[in-house]
């Protein structure tokens, strides 16, 4: 693997976190948080639990209001809560949104419906695209995620593993320009985790999609990002290439951290 | 006192028709319960401004006053604002108002029972508000509590006796009618009879949802 030996040449910036503050009570879980990331840029941000990973994720899938801070996407504003001012929920947020994807820890798909159901609904009724391209695509999705022969069974008919795949074809059937992973295998058996991770890969090496990883799985990190994130207590710790934050990091809380993850 | 069975095989067709009216009336005020309470349920989730405290104080309201309070206040007070309404559909009316405020509460129990993570997931592939309530969450939340519903129109089908109260000759009214012609005894008992042929089975077949509807999360 080739050694970055200085900061790559800045791209179009996808993400910024500007001076984002969030907390629940007397638990601050995102504090002063500034984050910037490049289109097409594969990012994966770890750290110990509760330590705020996930909430920049639901923040930037809308399903937090920051407190504090300025938080765009594609160069629009998602959530403007400077000065004070209490973000809504607008047209304008729903149109950023569409922009952003996520693949949640808990698959979260739909059990009432087909596999194939879950995966052409927002396609038919929020991209509006016609019945019959929407289920193309969705068959299409599914047989890249391994499941091509699954469009008709029930989610609880399938394993965990599976039940991920179906939601990671369910995301991208959205075309998102950002898709967010959250600690897309902490629910799995590990014998299950190798197939979603390949899925995820793919999507890493094939796809100029910008991607945030959460995640607990430290070689995969290294393996598929760009940059590692290092963050704990509401701040980022340290940031950098996965080979240097992960085998050489400078912060104690970083090297603390790795420690106890690689040794457990 | 004796019975008499000549007597009670003449007066069976006229109660039959009194059951008729009662399966109708109480059909109907269901059908309306699960409609009001449904906007209720779905107003006070989704905490709609204004709307929603009224109808939370309509649901105290209704919760809170005798059954033929309401039957009064709609067959006889509202014709005094100039609604007059015919006796079948005070009757469904009175039924379906009154319902609603316990159906609302019902269909709050399966919305909330719906998990979290089906809204964000909703959120997430930016379904409109729409298609979220219609599609992801409403069909979840009410496949867990059709059995309760199917308790509720049971009860609504016997309740519906209390429309005698306002003139209506549903079963008991009839059986009244005939008891203040003539003879009780059979009119009354072959009634009891006829509301106990339909609620059992209805029970029995409840019951069956209830194990086919258990909660799958």
């Amino acid at each position: 693997m080739p050694q970055p030996t200085e900061q790559p040449t800045p791209r179009t910036q996808m993400i910024e976190f500007d001076g984002v503050s969030k907390s629940w009570g007397d638990n601050h879980v995102l504090r002063s948080l500034n984050l910037d990331v490049a289109a097409g840029e594969k990012v994966s941000i770890i750290g110990p639990s509760g330590s705020g990973k996930t909430t920049i994720l639901r923040v930037l899938m809308t399903l937090e209001t920051p407190d504090d801070g300025l938080v765009t996407v594609g160069g629009e504003t998602l959530w403007d809560a400077r000065h004070g001012k209490k973000p809504k929920e607008t047209k304008h947020l729903r149109t950023v949104r569409g922009k952003v994807g996520m693949v949640f820890q808990s698959f979260n798909l739909f059990p009432h419906l087909t596999v194939i159901e879950n995966i052409v609904d927002a396609p038919i009724h929020v991209l509006k695209l016609s019945k019959s391209e929407a289920y193309e695509r969705g068959h299409d999705l599914l047989d890249m995620v391994g499941l091509a022969s699954h469009a008709d069974h029930k989610p609880p008919q399938l394993s965990g593993g599976q039940q991920q795949r179906v939601a990671i074809a369910r995301a991208m059937a959205m075309r998102p320009e950002v898709l967010l992973f959250d600690e897309p295998t902490s629910a799995l058996d590990p014998e299950l985790i190798g197939d979603v991770l390949a899925v995820i890969r793919d999507l890493a090496s094939d796809t100029s999609m910008t991607m945030l990883l959460v995640t607990h799985e430290m070689r995969f990190a290294e393996e598929i990002s760009d940059r590692v994130v290092m963050f704990d207590a509401g701040t980022v710790v340290e940031q950098g290439p996965p080979d240097l934050i992960l085998k050489n990091p400078s912060h104690d809380r970083t090297r603390s951290f790795l420690h106890a993850v690689l040794d457990h | 006192m004796r019975w008499d069975a000549d007597y009670a095989a003449d007066i069976f067709p006229k109660l039959l028709d009194g059951l008729w009216l009662t399966i109708q009336v109480s059909l109907l005020g269901m059908a309306l319960a699960l409609l009001l309470g449904l906007v209720i349920a779905v107003v006070r989730y989704a905490k709609i401004p204004l709307l929603s405290q009224v109808l939370t104080g309509y649901v105290l309201f209704v919760r809170g006053t005798p059954l033929l309070i309401q039957a009064f206040t709609i067959y006889y007070v509202l014709p005094e604002y100039g609604i007059t309404l015919s006796l079948f559909t005070s009757g469904v009316l009175i039924l379906g108002v009154n319902y609603s405020a316990y159906t609302a509460e019902v269909y709050r129990a399966g919305i909330e029972a719906v998990p979290r993570g089906q809204w964000e997931a909703s959120t997430a592939l930016n379904l409109p508000a729409w298609r979220t309530w219609t599609r992801i969450v409403l069909p979840q939340g009410i496949a867990t509590i059709i059995p309760v519903l199917g308790n509720y129109q049971i009860q609504m089908f016997k309740d519906s006796a209390i429309l005698y109260g306002i003139g209506m000759t549903e079963l008991l009214g009839t059986a009244r009618e005939l008891g203040v012609a003539g003879r009780s005894l059979e009119p009354l008992t072959i009634a009891g009879i006829l509301y106990l042929v339909i609620s059992y089975p209805a029970a029995i077949l409840t019951r069956r949802l209830e194990r086919r509807y258990a909660p799958t999360h």
